[in-house]
């Protein structure tokens, strides 16, 4: 099972710019999370932040007892093993093959005989489709490619916990479901807590278990997926529709006088989007546990949440009572 | 701006201690120790060579001009040899590994770098310090002590030839001279300055690639930055060496 992962108070700036502040959210463990936001709002900082790569002025990020801010580095590196970071261009090695990159951690961490090495690399190429391209140098494969071998290099040393920067940027939508279905398949294998970061609706609004959003400077909202679907906050909306009306304009922010001149003139809006069943396992992998992990948490803390989360998530489970593993949803449908 | 040079200057010598102390941390990372020496080597033995032959020709026609009008020319020798050991030996080989194996490590690292490569293997738990820059800079040490061999040997015997042949110097006065003036402790200054310009080179490529600003362009500048950088502070940490040697160790013909 999943590590559960702890954030508390972090707040984070370049100099004078501030990225985001005050951010406090509970990663829970063995769940896939994941979080939202306009380009540029600091996700990948944040990603970043978690593994003890940048470090936030003030907050804390708890991971085993192991604050990964201000622990002493021994520990921040001890720490990290257990992570798998996918980059968002997967940032491997320019000089080794496909094969050298994600046996990596395996040689470098481990004392396994190289035949041993040999079969667990061949394991991760082929989960994620790269077979016959294992000789290959990063540099001669497209940037989809690139971005499986990134995630497979991640995986080889079964991390506890998976963070994905954009595991959708620059890939097809055929590609993104399927990357998206692998996620989740991997979740149901190993039971890591997973956190994506993305701006794509359609990994958003079908495979977590929880959603996050973040939108100037600081996180808008953490919870059960429920809650940011129904959510009726205006940056949500306008970002689950994908619309140009809303406070999110093309630069960060817009002024006053264009909301104004938006709100007498409602052209053009679209309706957001209709609540989706998040995604199921593929038939044939075992159950992912967090399901029953995630319904008993969900269920217990019903209370607290606004009405019409409420609602959504008595919906959800009344509906897939019956059925726990579903069918993938056709890519690029409903929204 | 002030608190921003001493800023870097102090981060630089953090690194140079991190790198002290990665140097003893297991595994060590031997494989690439020898791909980085010969690397290194391979770029700065020829030019070396090249650039040591008319340097050392240099030094002796110019000691050899002062010392005829001085009416001293027998000790030719003995002060041509002295010069090309401890100054211009170590000088010529640093220069050479900062200009060639030094830039070469910095542009390395640094697209390294942008590209999230060193952030990854961080992220892996490991240390990009340890697995990649104790060998670089262990590689410029060990080539700059071995090339410094290589150098003494070439200028010495190109400032013979150009004594003796175009000076018309005799080989037996510029060897006696040579054994009257120059001893051991010469030679020893030689290779430990070789060896600390090959650390301060490999350690400030090592800097300015592991922080380059922003995109490619940031990488072509920190290459730029390194050999200048590692430029200045060789002739400052030289001038400090030569006067600590001059005042410790006794001349012998004194």
């Amino acid at each position: 099972m999943g590590i559960e992962v702890v954030v508390e108070g972090l707040t984070m700036s370049f100099g004078k710019q501030n990225i985001w502040q005050d951010v406090s959210l509970t990663l829970p463990a063995g769940e896939v999370s994941v979080m939202l936001g306009p380009s540029g709002t600091g996700k990948t900082v944040f990603l970043k932040s978690l593994i003890g790569l940048l470090k936030p002025q003030q907050g804390r990020v708890l991971i085993n007892g192991v604050d990964m801010v201000s622990s002493p580095e021994r520990d921040i590196y001890e720490t990290r093993k257990l992570f798998g970071l996918m980059f968002q261009d997967g940032a491997l090695f320019g000089s080794m093959s496909l094969f050298d990159n994600i046996a990596f951690p395996l040689r470098e961490h481990t004392r396994k005989r190289e035949s041993e090495i040999r079969r667990i690399v061949m394991e991760r190429i082929e989960l994620v489709g790269l077979l016959g391209a294992e000789d290959k140098l990063p540099g001669e494969i497209s940037g989809g490619m690139r971005k499986r071998a990134g995630l497979a290099r991640a995986l080889v040393l079964d991390p506890q916990i998976v963070l994905c920067d954009e595991p959708d940027s620059g890939l097809d939508p055929v590609r993104t479901a399927y990357l998206s279905q692998l996620l989740i398949d991997l979740n149901a294998r190993i039971d890591a807590t997973m956190l994506i970061v993305t701006h794509n609706l359609d990994i958003a609004a079908t495979v977590p278990d929880n959603m996050g959003m973040f939108f100037r400077r600081r996180l808008v909202t953490f919870g059960p997926r429920e809650v940011l679907l129904t959510s009726d906050e205006p940056v949500v909306t306008q970002f689950l529709a994908g619309r140009r009306e809303g406070p999110i304009g093309m630069s960060e922010e817009k002024d006053a006088a264009l909301l104004a001149a938006e709100a007498v003139d409602p052209a053009g809006r679209a309706a957001a989007p209709g609540h989706r069943p998040a995604a199921g396992t593929l038939p044939g992998l075992p159950p992912r546990a967090a399901v029953t992990r995630r319904r008993e948490r969900v269920l217990g803390m019903l209370d607290q949440l606004p009405p019409a989360a409420r609602a959504a998530i008595r919906d959800t489970y009344a509906r897939t009572a019956g059925a726990p593993t579903l069918t993938m949803p056709a890519p690029g449908s409903g929204s | 701006m002030i608190t921003g040079a001493l800023r870097q200057t102090g981060r630089l010598f953090a690194l140079a201690a991190e790198v002290s102390r990665a140097v003893f941390r297991r595994p060590f990372q031997f494989r690439e120790f020898i791909e980085q020496f010969w690397f290194v080597a391979s770029v700065t033995i020829l030019p070396a060579a090249l650039v040591s032959i008319p340097f050392g020709a240099v030094i002796a026609l110019q000691v050899g001009s002062l010392t005829q009008q001085l009416g001293a020319q027998s000790f030719t020798g003995g002060a041509s040899v002295l010069a090309v050991i401890q100054q211009a030996s170590p000088l010529i080989v640093a220069l050479l590994i900062a200009g060639a194996g030094g830039s070469a490590i910095c542009a390395d690292l640094g697209s390294r770098k942008i590209r999230e490569e060193l952030d990854a293997m961080e992220v892996m738990g490991v240390s990009p310090v340890q697995r990649l820059v104790v060998p670089r800079v262990l590689a410029t040490m060990a080539v700059a002590v071995l090339l410094n061999g290589m150098v003494s040997v070439v200028g010495t015997l190109g400032g013979y030839f150009f004594n003796i042949v175009l000076q018309g110097g005799t080989p037996g006065a510029y060897l006696s001279s040579f054994s009257a003036l120059a001893q051991l402790p010469d030679l020893y200054i030689s290779e430990l300055k070789a060896l600390i310009f090959g650390f301060i080179a490999g350690i400030v490529a090592a800097y300015r690639g592991l922080n380059p600003r922003g995109g490619p362009k940031g990488v072509g500048d920190a290459v730029n930055q390194s050999v200048v950088i590692t430029f200045m502070l060789l002739f400052f940490v030289n001038m400090v060496l030569t006067g600590i040697y001059l005042q410790i160790v006794p001349p012998k013909g004194g």
